[in-house]
């Protein structure tokens, strides 16, 4: 790790950077939002996405390649070891890279000078929500059984959500049916909660049930998915 | 330098390994066909077979990696479906694959093993520098793993499979791919263990390797054991004398149990001939070769 580690930073500057200019300073500067500033609406959608997204990709890719081409899994599995402690391992190396990315977005924010309130709960959420897609990272590593699917993973699963669920834009302009599947996804629950904390609004309950619900089943299914690897 | 190599306490000369009925079946393939076998403590076992005879699935099985579709394995008394745990502290894993941390050095290599084993730290880096030095890497303890040559990186794995003291080391193909110094390095290590009591099982499709490594030696072909004995009781099963006859540009094998028959065979024809001792891969040919054929 320390011998990566200034590849590490820099290369995960980039994605969020590019977001940020792209649609905060580039298309945001003329949209209002809710009578607020589109870089106020969007970049709790943002941190959303990237932890989204790094969390899910830290775990799940790595976790399929050593499963699938390197087979270091191998030496895991062969170490007296619970599956449990295994997937927490690789949920928790997943939710820091996760944090990470989402604290370097939430700082490049600041210095583009916009207002948000980052407390407890707020950091609170990007954990939960980094270490629910770190656990369906590693379900998907083990059950995805080439590297072309796990890209196709990636495809029809995190990439529409990256999208959809309140990261650009509110999901109610969309159309009913939409909006109902829309609310069933996890993202959508991260979004909507990391927005109204940003914006000083409290904590919505269900929301942050929804994101605990999504992160256990995903946990369990990790666990089940270890030990049926064999 | 005599190292303790093995710690465990594995007792008299029981088997050690019991395969009853093992089976794997991938889809309508029938990888592994009811295997029952038997291993020795403290014997050096090989594995023989062609590509895809099902030698790895095996070891897979035997190691937990795959769950077999049939059948049990008993290791040093422990099932290899209840306590696993139990198991996995009693056996040391070299797999075909390499499959080192290769961002990792040397050192770091043995040490996360140990971790993940749960090993104190003394303990472990005591373990580490004695494994080290019997496998011959002492010097190249902190360079990353990925600048070892491939005999380097094929010690390494067999240090690492030792850190927790297992007292049966299971090899699959352990010197595929290596150079004939390489490969000796690597029959000594083995040799060396098993002198201090290690029970060891390996794969290989390399016949000399078989002949003088192995005790015993059992010869699989389409998931089945077609043969099983010393490298001397199999010779003898097939004749241990062979006649070589080019015949149109094929060679044909005819075995006889003694020179005798072998001359008086020889005497009646009149194409180009060699007589000569048999030795492992005419077995090896014979039982497989002409199923396989290709």
């Amino acid at each position: 790790m320390k011998r990566t580690l200034g590849k590490f930073f820099t290369s995960r500057l980039v994605g969020p950077l590019l977001y940020l200019v792209a649609f905060g300073w580039g298309m945001g500067r003329s949209i209002q939002m809710n009578g607020g500033n589109y870089m106020e609406f969007i970049v709790p959608g943002i941190v959303a996405l990237s932890a989204m997204n790094t969390s899910f990709s830290a775990v799940g890719v790595n976790l399929n390649m050593s499963r699938l081409y390197y087979k270091t899994l191998d030496e895991y599995l062969l170490a007296p070891i619970s599956s449990s402690a295994l997937v927490l391992g690789k949920v928790l190396a997943g939710t820091v890279r996760g944090l990470v990315d989402s604290l370097i977005i939430l700082a490049l924010a600041f210095l583009f000078g916009t207002h948000l309130v980052v407390n407890g709960w707020f950091l609170m959420v990007v954990l939960l929500t980094c270490l629910l897609f770190s656990a369906l990272g590693v379900v998907a590593a083990m059950v995805v059984n080439s590297h072309e699917d796990m890209a196709n993973f990636s495809t029809f699963v995190i990439l529409p959500m990256s999208f959809l669920c309140g990261t650009f834009f509110s999901p109610d302009r969309l159309p009913k049916v939409f909006g109902y599947i829309i609310d069933v996804l996890p993202l959508t629950h991260a979004s909507y909660l990391l927005r109204a904390l940003a914006s000083g609004q409290g904590i919505i309950p269900l929301s942050l049930a929804v994101l605990v619900v999504y992160a256990t089943v995903f946990f369990a299914a990790g666990v089940v998915a270890v030990l049926k690897v064999r | 330098m005599q190292i303790d190599i093995i710690q465990a306490s594995l007792g008299g000369d029981e088997q050690i390994i019991e395969l009853s009925q093992l089976a794997k079946k991938y889809g309508d393939v029938q990888a592994v066909a009811g295997l029952d076998l038997k291993i020795d403590n403290e014997e050096i076992f090989g594995l023989l077979g062609p590509n895809g005879a099902g030698k790895t699935t095996t070891i897979r099985m035997l190691t937990m990696l795959t769950k077999p579709t049939g059948g049990s394995v008993l290791i040093n008394g422990y099932e290899t479906t209840g306590d696993l745990s139990k198991v996995k502290k009693e056996i040391g894993v070299v797999p075909q694959h390499m499959n080192l941390d290769l961002e990792l050095t040397v050192w770091e290599n043995l040490e996360l093993h140990g971790c993940l084993h749960k090993m104190p730290r003394a303990e472990r880096q005591q373990r580490m520098q004695e494994l080290l030095a019997f496998v011959e890497l002492t010097d190249r303890a902190h360079d990353l793993a990925d600048k070892l040559s491939g005999g380097m990186k094929r010690r390494l794995m067999i240090a690492r499979a030792l850190m927790h003291h297992p007292g049966i080391l299971f090899m699959d193909e352990p010197t595929a791919g290596l150079d004939p110094q390489a490969r000796r390095k690597i029959w000594d290590l083995i040799r060396k263990m098993n002198s201090e009591g290690m029970t060891v099982l390996l794969t290989t499709h390399y016949i000399e390797e078989a002949e003088v490594l192995c005790h015993r030696v059992g010869i699989m072909d389409r998931g089945r054991l077609i043969a099983l004995g010393t490298p001397t009781e199999l010779k003898k099963k097939v004749g241990e004398i062979v006649v070589e006859t080019l015949n149109c540009g094929d060679t044909e094998y005819r075995f006889f149990a003694g020179r005798e028959q072998a001359l008086g065979y020889a005497g009646n024809l009149s194409a180009n001939l060699v007589i000569r001792e048999a030795n492992l891969e005419d077995v090896f040919v014979e039982l497989t070769g002409r199923r396989v054929g290709a």
